[in-house]
């Protein structure tokens, strides 16, 4: 390696961490947050014996997981406009990745829903529950532990799918990656750099899972 | 002969019926149990002991008839009944379940007070002071901040009962209690339930142990496709049935081959 390619990799690693810490990492979290509160609703609204409610949800859910996500924040962001429309290309972001991963969350969440044995219901009726307390306090916490993997992998696709964020021109990991990599003409080099700090990411993601799953062993029925 | 024949009864229950799909599982029951009556329920699998021991605190939800327990107002299913009503007819009863249904994610201690201090809303400090004192009753005191899997089948099953007992029911419901239990562990369950029924608890037990519904119940009522069979003291029952079916699965339960 010569001393340009030195001197590049060390003036750009910093913009494009910046760009994680700034950008990436909070549009992560903020979306998957919301995206998570979406989910449980439209999970308990799945199963709902109301056919109007389940259906309102199913069909959310099967439009969002048959639409691409690039699609979705462009119709959000440069489609909406023209009702009159017009959000910020931060709050477009997050709005569209939380719709996106509230419909991928709520089958998880409803499958860990459903996969509470039925005795946890009745003795938690046999107690003097109410349905609405038996499931915040009985069934959602139990329903949490076993939808821990499934929702670590949604959340580690969803650190990378905020990589399409850069096509609305907010300012995260792989914006400034392009920026650097326009002003520098060394794309290779720029972009594996890229690459590697979303490594990072989820490598570091994926061993918090870990430490997670161990930890809220206990809580599973058997 | 006893009190308990003047007093109103604790449980009453009027043609009682209950079909899942089109199989009929329960058949126009008629019950009555005194205050302080231990009545074990007893039949083949299927024969709808527990679905009728569910139906007593609405885990169930007949499809006609009507229950009353300890004086309030009968239950009518012929239509079914609102969630209120449901919630009404549990504050009176506990149930034990066969399989514990323990809560996983609380500790020993949270899984009893659960009930008194969230949906009683009684103060925690008196209730966990009943807690410890039921646990140290049942010997389980080191156990309390114990997660359930951490403990032994008996262990939990002993938790379950002090759960139930910490609701302050007028009414206990045992959905074969030792059913899951290795066989050396049935003994600490039935013996603690014994002394339940010394002490004057109000018991519905569904069981296959017969040597303790002799020792333990004053009626056994057998339970075969959706009727009550035959019902007596366990003296009558166990040696003098007048039914051949009560007859026939007596003698299955003591010989089994």
């Amino acid at each position: 390696m010569n001393q340009s390619t030195w001197d590049l990799l060390r003036s750009s690693f910093w913009p494009i961490v910046q760009g994680a810490l700034v950008g990436t990492i909070p549009l992560a979290l903020a979306s998957f947050s919301i995206g998570l509160v979406l989910a449980v609703a439209l999970a308990l609204m799945r199963l709902s014996k109301v056919r109007v409610v389940s259906g309102i949800a199913r069909v959310y859910i099967s439009l969002v997981r048959g639409t691409p996500l690039l699609v979705q924040l462009f119709v959000i962001f440069y489609g909406l406009p023209s009702l009159g429309v017009v959000i910020d290309k931060w709050p477009s972001a997050v709005l569209a990745f939380s719709i996106n991963v509230g419909g991928y969350a709520a089958e998880v969440v409803r499958a860990a829903i459903l996969s509470v044995p039925k005795g946890q219901w009745e003795a938690a009726y046999m107690i003097g529950m109410s349905r609405r307390r038996a499931l915040t306090r009985i069934i959602l916490p139990q329903a949490a532990r076993v939808s821990v993997p499934p929702l670590s992998n949604t959340f580690i696709s969803l650190v990378k799918d905020t990589s399409l964020a850069s096509l609305i021109l907010v300012t995260e990991l792989f914006r400034q990656a392009q920026e650097i990599a326009a002003f520098s003409g060394d794309f290779l080099l720029v972009y594996l750099e890229a690459a590697f700090v979303y490594w990072m990411i989820c490598l570091l993601l994926s061993s918090i899972q870990g430490v997670l799953e161990k930890r809220l062993d206990r809580y599973v029925a058997h | 002969m006893s009190p308990t024949e003047a007093s109103p009864p604790l449980i009453d229950v009027h043609g009682l019926s209950k079909s899942f799909g089109s199989t009929r599982v329960l058949e126009s029951i008629e019950l009555r149990v005194g205050r302080g009556e231990v009545l074990v329920l007893i039949g083949p699998s299927g024969s709808g002991k527990t679905t009728l021991l569910r139906c007593l605190n609405g885990l169930e939800i007949a499809d006609g008839g009507t229950v009353e327990v300890a004086g309030a107002r009968a239950i009518d299913f012929s239509s079914t009944p609102p969630p209120k009503v449901l919630a009404a007819l549990r504050d009176r009863s506990a149930m034990v379940f066969q399989h514990y249904n323990l809560f996983p994610h609380k500790t020993v201690l949270e899984n009893i007070v659960e009930g008194p201090v969230i949906v009683q809303k009684r103060p925690r400090p008196e209730v966990l002071e009943e807690a410890l004192a039921l646990l140290e009753r049942v010997g389980l005191s080191e156990k309390k901040d114990s997660y359930p899997f951490e403990l032994s089948g008996g262990q939990q099953q002993r938790v379950g009962i002090v759960r139930a007992l910490a609701l302050k029911p007028q009414l206990l419901l045992f959905d074969e209690p030792t059913s899951a239990l290795d066989p050396e562990l049935i003994g600490d369950v039935l013996g603690l339930m014994k002394e339940l029924a010394v002490e004057g608890w109000t018991m519905v037990i569904v069981t296959h142990e017969l040597q303790f519904a002799r020792e333990v119940a004053d009626e056994v009522a057998f339970v075969d496709g959706g009727v009550i069979v035959e019902r007596g003291t366990a003296q009558q029952m166990f040696s003098a049935p007048t039914q051949e079916r009560t007859r026939q699965f007596l003698h299955r339960l003591l010989f089994p081959f």
